[in-house]
């Protein structure tokens, strides 16, 4: 599968759902042994074409999503590589447990797709928002988390978790035309944050459709006189913690962003590691508030919650003057 | 070839042999406990098919086309490793390091292919859906294995026991095999006094199932219901009706014993009792 600038363009105009449904062709074609699980939501994970090419690999448990992940181990345990997928708070809450004592405890690899993570599906209210998944997921032993920062990362990490020694879960987050951050290919390594800009004064980490709102951010953040990094902590679970370090060293700030409740996600997986450093400068948190809020349009909550360019960097600024 | 009546004469002097060793890690556990009722009531279950049904190759524990088993009600342990003690996969020593620290042999099984615990169980109404797994990977493979999945007939109260009754039909898994213990209680009282599971046996053939309906205590009806000609592309489901705490007189039917300390002089009465019903035989 050839990723370049053209196929990146593609995945972005169609969204990070229908890039991984692209991904698991592409796996179709090279796994004799491998399956995609979905729970009733095969054409919202991109499924349509995978179904009708490999229909021997594919799986439609019907709405059960605890019944999935059981069969999911099963398989699995037999030797075969395994997809699970439908919406985020489906895949990772409905069948908590069973995530945890069938992937974790018993250590069999699955890798899970949460769709529509975050709020990009705001107008459908917050049964279908997944502000939780990444505290849930990575308060589970043996549970690797990921969130790609756009539709090509998206579909590297699928690559990377079929093959990855333990049970991944992957977070997409935005909806189509998912702005770019990676123009071309890359290196991408599970566990491995990626510096995407190199600055003086502080550094932001961000993770999802926040890389993006955060590079943007910094440019704005330039022209004020604040030079800022931004690394892409694409894994949440295990934390590039050398990065981290690094950025401590040398930040006067540091700064979180993620579209995922303040609670539990990056801005908490980097506070417990930065409180253990002895140099630790004050962190921001930007996310989402530990509240279910009212329904409405993806870029209108975004920015109700102050997850937009604009609203990183002044927050950022205001801050930054302050400490 | 030995006779059907010889194999079941030998599986019901194993299920006695596996009632005292049951009864020797109940007492090793101490206070700690042990989930006494719902292990004896599964012995000749669990007896029948270590000793007689399934195939396996101790030596070589993930031979691929061994049959699966899976102790969905993972408390029921007592009626586990004491089989796997029977055919070799445990030692007989090590059953008395039941729930002692760092142990292989915990309260719930914790997976371990090389001493034949398949997988970890413990959160009741899991194990079906991994069963499901595991014949639909032998089906995708033509292997001719087939998967026993051991409920507890109050584990069915858990919803996602009939999201995998469900699924298993819906895939025409005839290579699966559940076998419920309804012993009539769970941890809190008797199954009607908490929540009924009603008519198990017209449950489970409403979900699409061939259900056989056995005495889970004999061993002649358990060993036909296992090689019983099946129904085509159904999963078979069996009924075994049984006693809760089978073969100790103060235990039986008597839900403190649903997870309880067995003193000494329980022990040895107990022990006195499984001795006289072993001099009958």
């Amino acid at each position: 599968m050839k990723i370049n600038e053209a196929s990146i363009k593609m995945w972005s105009r169609i969204g990070s759902r229908a890039a991984f449904g692209m991904a698991v062709l592409e796996l179709g074609n090279t796994i004799d042994d491998f399956m995609v699980l979905t729970a009733d939501v095969s054409t919202s994970a991109g499924l349509e074409r995978f179904k009708k090419t490999f229909p021997d690999k594919f799986l439609d448990v019907g709405i059960a999503e605890q019944n999935m992940m059981g069969i999911a181990a099963g398989l699995a345990s037999e030797g075969i590589k395994v997809i699970t997928t439908t919406f985020a708070p489906f895949q990772t809450m409905r069948c908590c447990e069973q995530i945890r004592v069938n992937l974790g405890y018993m250590s069999q690899n699955v890798c899970m797709v949460g769709l529509a993570s975050g709020i990009v599906l705001g107008t459908l209210g917050y049964t279908h928002c997944c502000i939780e998944d990444v505290a849930i997921m990575r308060s589970i032993p043996g549970i690797t988390v990921i969130s790609p920062a756009d539709c090509g990362e998206t579909v590297k990490a699928t690559f990377a978790a079929i093959n990855h020694g333990e049970s991944v879960y992957i977070r997409l987050t935005g909806g189509a035309n998912n702005p770019i951050v990676y123009k071309d290919d890359y290196d991408f390594e599970i566990g491995k944050a990626i510096t995407l800009r190199q600055g003086s004064d502080i550094t932001i980490i961000a993770v999802g459709t926040m890389v993006y709102e955060s590079l943007k951010a910094v440019e704005i953040l330039d022209d004020r006189g604040i030079s800022a990094s931004v690394v892409n902590m694409h894994t949440l679970k295990p934390l590039d913690t050398l990065v981290i370090e690094k950025a401590c060293e040398l930040s006067k700030l540091i700064v979180t962003v993620e579209e995922h409740s303040i609670i539990g996600g990056l801005g908490s997986a980097v506070a417990e590691y930065k409180a253990t450093l002895r140099k630790s400068p004050p962190q921001i948190f930007i996310g989402l508030p530990d509240k279910f809020g009212k329904a409405g349009e993806y870029r209108y909550l975004l920015e109700k919650y102050g997850l937009t360019a604009n609203q990183i960097a002044d927050r950022i600024m205001n801050q930054y003057e302050r400490f | 070839m030995e006779s059907r009546e010889q194999i079941i004469r030998e599986i019901e002097h194993m299920s006695k042999r596996m009632r005292k060793n049951a009864l020797d890690m109940a007492l090793a556990a101490g206070g700690n406990s042990s989930h006494f009722g719902a292990g004896f009531s599964i012995i000749e279950i669990t007896a029948t098919l270590y000793g007689a049904i399934m195939r396996y190759d101790r030596n070589n524990p993930e031979w691929s086309e061994r049959d699966r088993f899976i102790l969905s009600k993972g408390h029921g342990v007592l009626g586990y490793y004491t089989a796997l003690a029977e055919v070799g996969f445990v030692p007989v020593e090590d059953l008395q390091t039941f729930e002692k620290t760092e142990s292989y042999l915990v309260g719930h099984p914790v997976i371990n292919r090389e001493m034949g615990i398949e997988f970890s169980n413990g959160s009741l109404g899991m194990g079906l859906s991994v069963g499901i797994g595991v014949a639909l990977a032998g089906k995708r493979r033509n292997s001719k294995y087939k998967v026993y999945v051991l409920l507890g007939d109050g584990e069915c109260n858990e919803g996602s026991v009939w999201e995998a009754s469900m699924a298993a039909s819906q895939f025409k898994l005839d290579n699966l095999v559940a076998i419920i213990d309804k012993n009539n209680f769970q941890l809190g009282g008797s199954n009607s006094d908490v929540m009924s599971v009603g008519d198990l046996a017209a449950k489970w053939v409403s979900f699409g199932w061939d259900v056989v309906d056995v005495d889970g205590h004999n061993i002649g009806e358990l060993y036909d219901a296992f090689n019983r000609v099946n129904i085509p592309e159904k999963p078979v489901a069996i009924v075994a009706n049984s006693i809760k705490g089978k073969g100790v007189s103060f235990a039986e039917n008597n839900n403190a014993w649903h997870h309880a300390v067995l003193t000494k002089s329980q022990y040895e009465q107990a022990l006195d009792e499984l001795n006289k019903e072993l001099a009958v035989k």
